[in-house]
């Protein structure tokens, strides 16, 4: 009875922990602008299966794929013994759906080979992130912190799945003692290995193991649960809406700025007829995170910092300042710091995203070639965010460096970006 | 003029390349107008197309094809105006809605239905970013359009120079990723019969060559190396005959590394419309 109340009291912090966080994560998101959505919902479901449940970018790069897939997998269905640990957990049972039959042995089964490939699929990546050093993995823009969250996520991962194996081979040795409680599970496929390493412990022993084991494990899935929030994990949860509202026109397509729309129609005819957005912003571009749409900021929450955009990126392949997956970092970091400061009720319009954490420099290192929007698993869209600030820079500070203000002179002018005359257009005609 | 066309004439038959303009008037739409007609196809020259003279050939070889398989076309000459692609990329969008209201009144008042276009960059504004102000067009990259001759039998294409030679296609970023085209350069150059090759990055994992975004109109950022540099590289690892681009400005950004890689003489840089006019002798 007392460990019911525990782990209903336990469940409720985590719940409640996990739930302020997200509502947080919600309202940040949502500072952003809101933004018409085009195209029909059909396409955009299609979208989100194709590319988050399907994995379908993941590929291109196989190695990673196949040990991220055994996490995926992993996570998904595992998550259905869950869904058995908190009704027991609740209703002070053991192995509540036990008596469905064969088919529970077949399903734990199932999870515990799940279980090993988790834990393979973790170690394969400890491995690449610390000791194959992977390039992407160590960016500038991959400080401690962003290091440390990918490892922390790993380890626990490996010690989840390692207490859920423990705690059936425990199982298995009690039943077999014919322990009150403790129920046949057949030849697990993979606990039955770690049966030999248990069978010198008393049976006390063995129920405190198997207690101990089944104790942690939900603790860690509830404290992985708060712990994602404020980790690059998120993208578990949010790489499913995130795909679902990317964009889908081409990727070469730009979005079309109805505020400029209405004063260049009015500049060329003062009598034209106009009519307003009422999603169009007062600002032209982006300074800060407020001035970018809620799906851009979804974006940077969906981001995992895997690097992917940035190891495709030709500005950062060749030395540059830009990184793609920085722009998502600085945005998300951005968006909690003006996130925590309302909380607050502090100031925060002393700094802004552009410039104090996105760099004229960076931005006028893109060539818009659409390389980090191709490579991002969960279609994120750097390019839009670097266009954004790009235009505040032009249009709110008249800010660009010189040849691209000579550039645009010369379009006004002669109609071409260099200082050629419009009336020679045709010259090649007679040449 | 007459004089100065038989000049080039003889030119041609010495070097069997880049003949000129005079065996067939290009005409413009303002010229169509008053004859009464209206052409069928918009070609849109583009900035790089009518200044830039290693480009002016691309467009030559583009309006040769054209003529060849009997489209009927025009341009607009001194009506064409730069679509505002840089600009907008620059972040500049009043200098491009400008730009791009200016040339849809233009467009409209010829009742343009189709165009084709020789630059990426063009192609990928007039096609997506002008429905938005009015302009609704069907745009067409030259690839996809000879590709559509060909389909047709209005135009056939046989190897001649290029039988047989090893051809790389460096894809540029406007027609590729942002706008899926990757097959249509590809089919034209295994018309050529010659051996189409890929280099390690292509296609969707295709690099850039560093020139867009408004790129091509300012010095690069502080780095260690510069983007076409890097590209050029992934070319003269397959080392091919030709590294054929559908962009004029690929075709700088390219012709640029190969000759700071010291290869000119044995790679060429050139454009599919080029091939498929060289090989066609026109």
């Amino acid at each position: 009875m007392i460990a019911q109340l525990i782990f209903i009291a336990l469940l409720g912090v985590g719940g409640f922990l996990a739930y302020k966080r997200f509502l947080f994560v919600k309202r940040n998101i949502l500072m952003g602008r809101d933004v018409a959505m085009e195209g029909n919902a059909a396409d955009r479901w299609n979208t989100m299966f194709r590319v988050a449940l399907g994995q379908g970018k993941m590929f291109t790069r196989p190695i990673a794929a196949i040990f991220h897939l055994f996490l995926y997998l992993g996570f998904v269905i595992i998550n259905i013994e869950v869904v058995e640990i908190i009704l027991d957990g609740i209703l002070g049972q053991h192995r509540l759906f036990h008596g469905i039959g064969g088919v529970y042995n077949l399903l734990i089964g199932a999870f515990e080979i799940l279980a090993f490939l988790v834990i393979v699929g973790c170690v394969v990546f400890l491995i690449r992130r610390n000791v194959m050093k992977i390039a992407r993995f160590h960016w500038r823009e991959m400080t401690k912190w962003p290091k440390s969250d990918a490892n922390i996520i790993l380890i626990t991962e490996i010690a989840l799945m390692s207490a859920f194996l423990k705690m059936n081979a425990a199982e298995s040795i009690l039943a077999a003692h014919g322990v009150e409680h403790y129920v046949n599970m057949g030849n697990l496929p993979i606990s039955q290995w770690i049966v030999p390493f248990l069978q010198g412990f008393s049976d006390g022993a063995l129920v405190a193991i198997e207690r101990f084991c089944w104790w942690f494990h939900i603790i860690g899935i509830l404290a992985f649960i708060v712990y994602l929030s404020y980790s690059k994990h998120l993208h578990i949860l949010l790489a499913f809406p995130n795909t679902y509202y990317s964009k889908l026109h081409p990727a070469g397509q730009l979005s079309n700025m109805s505020n400029v729309t209405n004063e260049v129609k009015l500049m060329m005819d003062p009598s034209a007829q106009v009519v307003e957005d009422p999603l169009a912003p007062k600002k032209f571009g982006a300074k800060d995170v407020e001035d970018l749409t809620w799906v851009q900021l979804l974006n940077a929450y969906s981001c995992t910092e895997c690097g992917r955009c940035t190891s495709v990126c030709p500005a950062n392949q060749t030395g540059k300042l830009l990184s793609p997956r920085k722009i998502m970092m600085d945005t998300r970091d951005r968006m909690e710091e003006v996130g925590k400061c309302k909380d607050a009720g502090l100031e925060y319009s002393d700094k802004s995203l552009l410039g104090d954490y996105i760099t004229f420099e960076e931005l006028w290192a893109c060539t818009s070639c659409n390389a980090c929007t191709e490579a991002c698993p969960v279609n994120i869209n750097p390019l839009d965010i670097i266009i954004d600030l790009r235009r505040y820079l032009m249009m709110e500070e008249s800010q660009s460096p010189e040849s691209i203000t000579t550039m645009l002179t010369n379009i006004e002018n002669n109609g071409a970006p260099w200082a050629f005359a419009q009336a020679d257009r045709g010259n090649w005609t007679k040449e | 003029m007459v004089r100065r066309g038989r000049l080039r004439k003889q030119i041609v038959v010495i070097g069997q390349k880049n003949k000129g303009m005079a065996e067939f008037q290009v005409r413009t739409m303002a010229d169509c107008m008053a004859a009464g007609e209206t052409p069928e196809v918009l070609f849109w020259v583009g900035c790089a197309g009518s200044f830039d003279d290693r480009a002016k050939k691309i467009t030559k070889a583009i309006a040769k094809i054209l003529h060849k398989a009997n489209v009927s076309f025009a341009i607009l000459g001194s009506e064409e105006s730069c679509t505002g692609d840089p600009a907008k990329r620059a972040g500049n969008e009043f200098l491009f809605q400008m730009m791009a209201m200016q040339n849809i009144e233009v467009m409209n008042a010829y009742e343009v239905k189709k165009i084709v276009t020789g630059c990426p960059h063009c192609f990928n504004t007039l096609k997506n970013e002008y429905p938005a102000l009015g302009g609704n067009y069907e745009v067409l990259h030259h690839t996809q359009l000879i590709q559509d001759l060909i389909a047709q039998g209005k135009l056939s294409v046989e190897g001649g120079e290029f039988k047989g030679k090893k051809i790389t296609f460096h894809d540029p970023c406007y027609l590729g990723r942002g706008n899926g085209e990757y097959e249509a350069p590809r089919v034209l150059i295994q018309k050529l019969d010659a051996e189409l090759v890929e280099m390690k990055r292509c296609k969707t994992n295709g690099l850039c060559c560093g020139a867009g975004g408004a790129q091509m109109f300012k010095e690069a950022e502080k780095g260690n190396k510069e983007v076409n540099v890097e590209r050029t590289e992934d070319a003269l690892a397959i080392q091919p005959a030709v590294i054929a681009t559908g962009c004029p400005f690929c075709n700088t950004m390219m012709t640029d590394g190969i000759k700071l890689a010291d290869q000119s003489h044995v790679i060429a840089v050139k454009d599919i419309a080029e091939l498929i006019a060289e090989a066609a002798e026109l």
